[in-house]
């Protein structure tokens, strides 16, 4: 898989360097990812690979360097702000489904309050997301009423319904039962292959090897090491990815 | 009985002043305390600091001092209510509103704080992800609390009758005061005026609270 170089990198992070209180989560993160790249970040827990995928739409703040996201440096608040991550979709581990709203408004929400779409147009159009992701027959119930499996699909048909150039995956199978990661994991290796940009955090190393085009890992709130899955896992080059994959591969 | 048939017009309209008084007093009070709620949690620090002041100063303000102020000390700043029953409301209003809005702030702070972050990760403004989604289940969840402060707010309505509103705590004044051998009569009476408000407020808060419960 090759990405399309059309106008430079989608999302570009420079010298970014973030500090909860004394703790230095982010150090001097450079990160570029292209068009139609799939990202996947791994790491031990703790190693910041979450505050990154956050930060990309500034749901958690930065101290020092840059973001761009297609070219546009992240604006600091406001409505600008707003309009930027209007293309950035995301996923969360909690899912996250707003639980006063059916499951189809859920996904009407922001296309017809942020994009100003028309109900009728909005409602066709997640029905049809709802469909692919395999939930339509779900449309009119609450998110409560749905297993976790089906509560995540829905959350990446929201995020689809805002067509968004980049979509962020925070753990998203993390919360799961074992038996539903598998129908998670699915429509996201499906999205991958139609060209969706992705960032993908996970402990899901099937995935990871199955459909990402990079896996960066991370420790201690670095980038230790980027490479192509096939490299990454067979011949890591650092001693920390090595103890890491050692930890988690030979169960 | 025949003493509170003949005096019922008295009763009737007093029954309607106090039950007026806190209808709109009650609706008043909602939307200001709304605005005010949303003001404490927004990203703008002047906004929460105003509405943390605001807050404060009626909070702890007994309701009768803000009567008092807004029937006479305004006059001593060229300012007057038209009436003596708007005077009232207003008086209701600021005072309750203060109170609308702990009760719906400790609601927005039991809304899961993931279910905002999806609303701005979706790109929705602060006052889009406070409208549709935050507020929407804070209400929902301080239905209870919010059922207590109106039925004080109820109550409070007859500090109106120190500030000459006619409304039942004024009738009971006036009827008792020339009729002493009624006073039994005239007390049920007006606290069952009273009760016709605040019991069916009660049950009614239990309906709405059961119909708008939200499933997590």
């Amino acid at each position: 898989m090759t990405s399309q170089l059309a106008g430079g990198p989608l999302v570009q992070l420079t010298g970014v360097n973030k500090w909860f209180g004394e703790l230095h989560v982010l150090q001097d993160i450079d990160l570029s990812i292209d068009r139609g790249e799939v990202v996947v970040v791994i790491g031990p827990s703790g190693s910041g690979k979450s505050t990154l995928c956050r930060t990309i739409n500034r749901l958690e703040t930065i101290q020092q360097g840059e973001i761009r996201i297609d070219g546009e440096k992240l604006p600091e608040e406001g409505k600008a702000l707003a309009r930027l991550r209007s293309d950035v979709g995301m996923v969360f581990q909690s899912f996250n489904l707003f639980a006063h709203k059916t499951i189809l408004e859920n996904v009407t929400l922001a296309p017809t309050k942020v994009r100003r779409q028309s109900k009728a147009q909005a409602e066709q159009r997640a029905r049809e997301l709802l469909d692919r992701v395999g939930v339509g027959h779900q449309a009119d119930k609450y998110p409560a009423q749905l297993s976790g499996g089906q509560q995540q699909r829905v959350a990446i048909a929201r995020a689809l319904a805002m067509d968004p150039k980049v979509i962020l995956f925070d753990e998203p199978t993390s919360a799961l039962d074992p038996e539903m990661i598998n129908e998670v994991l699915d429509v996201m290796t499906t999205l991958a292959r139609e060209g969706m940009t992705m960032v993908v955090v996970t402990h899901e190393m099937g995935f990871a090897r199955r459909a990402a085009n990079r896996v960066v890992f991370m420790d201690g709130g670095r980038i230790v090491e980027a490479a192509e899955p096939e490299t990454f896992f067979s011949n890591p080059r650092s001693e920390r990815a090595r103890d890491f994959l050692s930890k988690i591969l030979n169960h | 009985m025949q003493f509170l048939s003949d005096n019922a017009d008295l009763l009737w309209s007093a029954f309607l002043t106090t039950l007026s008084l806190a209808v709109v007093s009650g609706v008043c009070a909602l939307v200001l305390g709304t605005v005010l709620a949303g003001m404490r949690v927004s990203p703008i620090a002047p906004l929460r600091g105003l509405a943390t002041f605001y807050v404060e100063v009626f909070r702890n303000t007994p309701l009768t001092v803000v009567f008092f102020f807004l029937a006479f000390g305004i006059v001593q700043i060229d300012l007057q209510f038209p009436s003596r029953f708007i005077t009232a409301v207003a008086a209701l209003s600021l005072y309750t509103a203060a109170f609308v809005c702990e009760a719906l702030r400790s609601g927005i702070n039991a809304v899961p704080s993931g279910q905002a972050e999806a609303a701005r990760a979706l790109g929705l403004t602060f006052g889009q992800s406070l409208r549709q989604i935050v507020l929407p289940q804070a209400f929902r969840t301080v239905v209870p609390p919010l059922g207590n402060v109106w039925i004080a707010l109820a109550k409070n309505t007859s500090i109106a009758a120190g500030f000459a509103v006619t409304d039942l705590t004024a009738a009971l004044q006036r009827l008792a005061n020339a009729n002493a051998d009624q006073l039994l009569a005239v007390f049920a009476a007006v606290v069952a005026g009273y009760l016709v408000i605040t019991l069916p407020s009660a049950w009614l808060i239990r309906v709405v609270e059961n119909r708008v419960a939200i499933v997590r």
